[in-house]
């Protein structure tokens, strides 16, 4: 199907003038003094797979939840398509969840499941039915209407799962870890199944997930939570080549960290002390001398050699771990100023004395690979 | 499976099969031994199943009991008479009983063991003590009327004694908590992300309950129901105090003038 427009390639976000589908404005959620959710506001667009990204604890499911009718926000408003959804509950929303655990029926058959919204809303037994056949087709269930969920394997709940929460075409769907209960292969192929139901269906889908990869994976943008407020929204590439803060970093990819202060803050070149001697970075309008900031670089851009590098940042150091992967190694390599570098580099094929544990090396990185992060 | 294991294992099964047959079964045929026996005035008050007589075993089966059972109509009637007040009581209970169920499921925590307490609480008196109660709850002059009374509700005191309100009054008293206990049991173990993904579907609370939350507390219901229905079929104490001399409806009551005892 063609006639949706994809948000993937029409990249709304990035035109101002365009109209948010779902406008979340300084949702708050407070348990007793907590605050679960930390005055959020968030503009997501028709047709985007939107996904909250965060450690445990960080608000996302109950953001969701709010989304969802489930929670009463204690301050701040929604409004899906136009429409302000405060006082709303979650049996009127124009939106459907699908839940961690499934949550299927147990004592209906898979069938009964998936027709079971449809028929609440009256539509009548015999269109419940051919379009149950089609939400079965679309999962790839043909032939299991008649089983019981308990009869079904984990990857097919999932998509039972899904087809009823997509039967009745809700404008937006939420998905709360919708692959976590899978297993690492299943959950690779469901992650391009579920990219192909939400193009062909055009429905917007906001999920939630703890596991970056996936978010990676599968968004059109993510939004990075901590501590119940939402810390960097952004495309995946955005997200991991400029994160703003040294939480973000951290938290989408491995990456190292410096400590450190700018000692030279110059237009066309940045300097910064660290305990490692000084790094050059590409250089950041209003940064002064003496002002303490971080420096984050990503181990596949650093250059492993037993030479020194003609790169902008170049230090000695000695291999202390090696681990294979195969398609790469990961090296850790301790600097002279004592902190432990994590270097990943790509195997080429019958490589002849590759560099290995507790030999003297340098390590190197150009300017642009040094991140500059102030939060 | 070693040899040892497989007798452990036979063992393990033993105890209660012997258990069944030691306590039910030959009860049971000794039961069904009477009721083929003729009746008699002595003791025992039956004759002897078989007998030697001249060196041959010689059988008595006697149909007479019954027969007897179905020419006078009171038996039957007695007996249709406690399944009618067991499954009435049932039914009664089960209303009063599953939104108490449900409430307690329901409650916080903490606050689910206290009134987990308070519904076992009445065992710690005794059965017969708790009944007479009722009468004094339930007489002409006790407490109910003479409080209505007072408070203006009726003229003249209402007549529960010796009906059948008190009898299912009692009878619901008494074994409530038989039912509300194995019913608590299966409500607590509902996944509450059930009844949201009912709600998330479309469906409103009440039709969410009626769809999800009953069809799947039924064996909860069952379980509830037998604990109750059973024991209430053979109940004598509660009619014969609370229904007074009206326990002739029952089969026990039947049974008990017809030997005297």
């Amino acid at each position: 199907m063609s006639e949706h427009i994809l948000a993937a390639e029409a990249k709304p976000w990035r035109d101002e003038m365009a109209k948010p589908f779902v406008r979340i404005r300084g949702i708050s959620k407070f348990f007793g003094d907590l605050a679960a959710v930390d005055d959020v506001s968030l503009d997501i667009y028709r047709g985007e797979l939107f996904c909250l990204l965060g450690g445990s604890g960080c608000g996302k499911s109950t953001l969701l939840r709010i989304l969802a009718g489930f929670e009463t926000p204690s301050a701040g408003s929604i409004e899906i398509d136009g429409q302000d959804m405060t006082g709303v509950g979650a049996n009127l929303r124009p939106t459907n969840m699908m839940f961690q655990s499934y949550a299927l029926f147990p004592h209906m058959s898979v069938e009964k499941n998936i027709a079971y919204g449809l028929l609440r809303e009256g539509v009548s037994k015999s269109e419940a039915m051919s379009r149950t056949a089609d939400m079965l087709s679309l999962v790839k269930l043909d032939g299991f209407a008649r089983r019981k969920p308990h009869q079904l394997s984990g990857g097919q709940k999932q998509r039972v799962a899904l087809a009823r929460s997509l039967i009745k075409q809700p404008k937006l769907l939420l998905l709360d870890e919708p692959l976590g209960a899978l297993d690492k292969k299943l959950r690779e192929e469901t992650q391009f199944e579920l990219i192909r139901i939400q193009e062909d269906l055009g429905v917007t889908f906001i999920v939630v997930t703890h596991d970056q990869e996936e978010a990676m994976t599968l968004s059109t943008r993510i939004g990075v939570m901590d501590a119940g407020r939402i810390v960097q929204v952004g495309e995946p590439r955005q997200i991991y080549e400029t994160p703003n803060s040294k939480f973000v970093a951290d938290f989408i990819g491995s990456v190292n960290i410096f400590d450190g202060e700018v000692d030279v803050a110059a237009p066309d070149m940045m300097r910064v002390n660290t305990a490692e001697g000084a790094i050059l970075c590409e250089p950041l309008a209003g940064l002064k001398a003496r002002q303490k900031l971080h420096i984050a670089v990503r181990p596949e851009r650093i250059q492993l050699s037993r030479a020194p590098l003609e790169l902008a940042n170049s230090m000695p150091g000695m291999v202390e771990e090696v681990a294979y992967l195969g398609n790469l190694s990961i090296y850790r390599v301790r600097l002279e100023g004592g902190q432990c570098l994590k270097v990943s580099a790509a195997n080429g094929l019958h490589e002849e004395n590759p560099i290995t544990w507790d030999e003297p090396v340098f390590v190197g990185w150009s300017s642009t690979a040094s991140l500059v992060l102030i939060a | 499976m070693s040899g040892g294991g497989k007798w452990g294992r036979r063992l393990v099964i033993a105890v209660p099969n012997i258990w069944l047959i030691l306590f039910f079964m030959v009860p049971f045929l000794v039961v069904l031994k009477i009721s083929l026996s003729e009746p008699r005035i002595a003791i025992p008050p039956y004759a002897p199943l078989w007998d030697w007589v001249n060196g041959a075993l010689e059988f008595n089966i006697n149909f007479d009991n019954y027969a007897y059972m179905w020419e006078d109509s009171l038996y039957i009637n007695a007996y249709l008479s406690s399944l009618k007040i067991a499954a009435i009581s049932t039914l009664l209970a089960l209303f009063i009983g599953y939104p108490m169920a449900y409430y307690i499921a329901r409650s916080p925590e903490p606050r689910r063991s206290i009134l987990l307490l308070l519904v076992v609480l009445p065992f710690w008196t005794s059965f017969l003590l708790r009944v007479y109660a009722w009468i004094g709850i339930l007489k002409t002059k006790g407490v109910l009327n003479e409080a209505l009374l007072w408070l203006g509700i009726i003229d003249e005191p209402l007549i529960i004694m010796q009906t059948n309100v008190a009898v299912y009054i009692g009878i619901v008293y008494t074994y409530l908590p038989f039912l509300i206990l194995p019913l608590y049991a299966n409500l607590v173990k509902l996944d509450d992300t059930l009844l949201e993904a009912s709600y998330d579907l479309g469906a409103s609370r009440i039709s969410s309950f009626f769809r999800i939350t009953l069809p799947l507390s039924m064996p909860g219901i069952i379980a509830g129901s037998m604990l109750v229905f059973i024991p209430v079929i053979g109940e004598y104490v509660i009619p014969a105090l609370l229904g007074g001399l009206n326990i002739s409806k029952t089969a026990t009551g039947r049974w008990l003038r017809r030997w005297r005892w």
